[in-house]
């Protein structure tokens, strides 16, 4: 292994710091993606080649831009065996002298922000603004999505090629949206990126009850997103990440096994995630445009301050929940509420609300409803509908963990 | 420090893999793409650091097919071509990731006669055992 060398250190730093931020410049400059990542692979490349020579430039990131700029276009030049240097060929030496043009820092961020209303566009698939959003935002590779998604590489890259030659058949922009349609767009983006961190929360197959990396990808998307776009659902989206993030090591035992809120030992809650999460709740619920992801990091929060179970506010978490009810008419919501009002009422008033829910066929094959169900006849010594309820959420769940945890309590209900 | 070692750092520091692009083509459609527009697609490669090596193959009638069975080899003519298309050359590649690799492939001039098969290379694993 040689020595560090500071060329290849700062290249690697850059590498690092910038390479997304760069991209994200090169898809705007040359308007293709594809392109754009060629581009950005032969200004890296440059770059090991001329900083020893030349010393590492003041501004490395637009020195990277404006080296890509120039290889894509001369490349498309010979490709299309241009003849003479036209005065395509002028503008682009010009450009490649004036790399004030990129250092531009409020653009370079905007260019950041259209690439992940561009990958989040509504005219691409949900399952493609998915893997675009990781692999050309956070700089996942496609076998990384594939392994974290437990999808074949294959299938994946075939999404990405179709969802690019979409945005460009379709000349879908790469901007940020206009305010009119921005709250919509916005939701969509919000949407991947929860999904995203659900997938590495709460992963819905396989053997690993979480799967990190995801998570911390969703993160770091949202801290992006709220950086550049500080709207209050982006905050409150990033809050409910930060307060569910903030649980992680207290919801798993070392062996694997899940335990539940009330049982959880809320010493290993982590402080610092619940602090900022809260702060964000705070800010986000200030500004009275709240949505539907406030109110649930809000509830998030709530449980986050309380000492135990037991000490929880649940009149407050009932509340919000009829808060988010009146936004969002929603079954899971519902349930959620059902589970808190057996919290401030009793296990039997819970347990009515439940059975409406079931009776009026919606979430009949949702686990989490049958467990729900299941819980609370356990509360209320009633081992026999309990055990029936438990075997249902049993038959549904795709989720190692959860079958054991759900077998422990199909056990338990023989005592 | 080369340039080809920083390369090598480069590529290090972005995890890079090696694919193997498998050019398939018709026995009549072998010769369909002039071998300069081949060998100047190699050279962009190898300019882009994108190429570890490149071959074009003579056709399958040259091909002889060795087995070893119960410690004995039998050797066969061909494969013959039951399958139209038969493996006409390859570029082994370096990319980040499957999509970069493919967009890569897409560059390979035969691509518009007959197909390219993108396969990640696998790593050898000395330690695993049967």
């Amino acid at each position: 292994m040689p020595a560090a060398d500071p060329i290849n250190e700062a290249v690697s730093a850059v590498y690092e710091s910038d390479s997304r931020r760069v991209l994200a410049t090169l898809i705007r400059l040359l308007g293709d993606f594809d392109l754009a990542e060629e581009a950005m692979h032969d200004a890296f490349r440059a770059a090991l080649e001329q900083w020893p020579r030349d010393g590492v430039p003041a501004n490395p990131r637009a020195w990277l831009v404006s080296a890509g700029r120039f290889k894509a276009i001369d490349g498309l030049r010979r490709q299309k065996r241009f003849d003479s240097l036209d005065e395509e060929g002028r503008e682009l030496d010009v450009a490649v002298v004036d790399t004030a043009a990129w250092a531009d820092a409020e653009t370079v961020e905007d260019d950041r922000l259209r690439l992940v209303f561009t990958c989040c566009h509504p005219a691409l698939a949900f399952d493609a603004q998915v893997a675009l959003t990781l692999r050309e935002v956070c700089g996942l590779t496609t076998e990384e999505i594939g392994r974290a998604f437990l999808t074949p590489a294959p299938t994946l890259a075939q999404r990405i090629v179709r969802a690019k030659a979409k945005i460009r058949e379709a000349r879908i922009p790469y901007q940020v949206p206009a305010p009119a349609e921005l709250a919509e767009r916005l939701e969509a983006v919000l949407r991947v990126i929860y999904l995203v961190f659900n997938e590495g929360y709460a992963a819905s197959s396989g053997a690993a009850l979480t799967r990190h990396d995801l998570s911390a990808e969703a993160i770091r998307l949202g801290r992006l997103l709220v950086e550049l776009l500080p709207d209050p659902e982006a905050m409150g989206l990033l809050a409910l990440m930060l307060l569910h993030e903030s649980r992680r090591a207290a919801r798993t035992s070392p062996s694997g096994e899940i335990i539940l809120l009330d049982d959880q030992d809320r010493s290993v809650w982590n402080r610092e995630l619940i602090a900022e999460g809260s702060r964000l709740v705070r800010a986000a619920l200030a500004t009275r445009r709240f949505g539907p992801y406030t109110l649930q990091a809000a509830i998030g929060a709530v449980h986050a301050e309380a000492a135990s179970a037991a000490a929880t506010d649940w009149a407050e978490i009932v509340g919000l929940y009829d808060a988010l009810l009146r936004m969002d008419d929603s079954p899971v919501i519902e349930l959620n509420r059902a589970v808190a009002m057996a919290m401030r009422d009793g296990p039997e008033a819970g347990l009515a609300c439940i059975d409406d829910i079931l009776k009026r066929g919606q979430l009949k094959d949702y686990r989490l409803a049958h467990a729900a169900r299941a819980e609370l006849c356990r509360r209320l010594g009633r081992m026999v509908e309990a055990r029936t309820a438990y075997q249902k959420a049993l038959a549904l769940t795709r989720q190692e963990p959860e079958r054991r945890f759900l077998e422990r309590r199909i056990a338990e209900t023989d005592r | 420090m080369s340039i080809r070692e920083r390369l090598e750092r480069l590529k290090a520091m972005r995890n890079e893999m090696k694919y193997l692009c498998l050019v398939y083509l018709e026995h009549d459609k072998l010769h369909a793409v002039p071998d300069r527009e081949c060998m100047n697609c190699g050279d962009d490669f190898r300019k882009s650091g994108l190429l570890v090596a490149a071959e074009a193959l003579e056709s399958t009638a040259t091909a002889a097919t060795v087995r070893v069975r119960n410690g004995k080899m039998s050797i066969t003519d061909g494969p013959f071509a039951e399958t139209k298309e038969q493996l006409a050359g390859f570029y082994l590649i370096e990319s980040r990731d499957l999509n970069d690799a493919i967009q890569v492939a897409s560059r390979i001039p035969p691509a518009r006669e007959g197909s390219v098969e993108v396969r990640p290379v696998r790593q050898l694993d000395p330690d695993t055992r049967l």
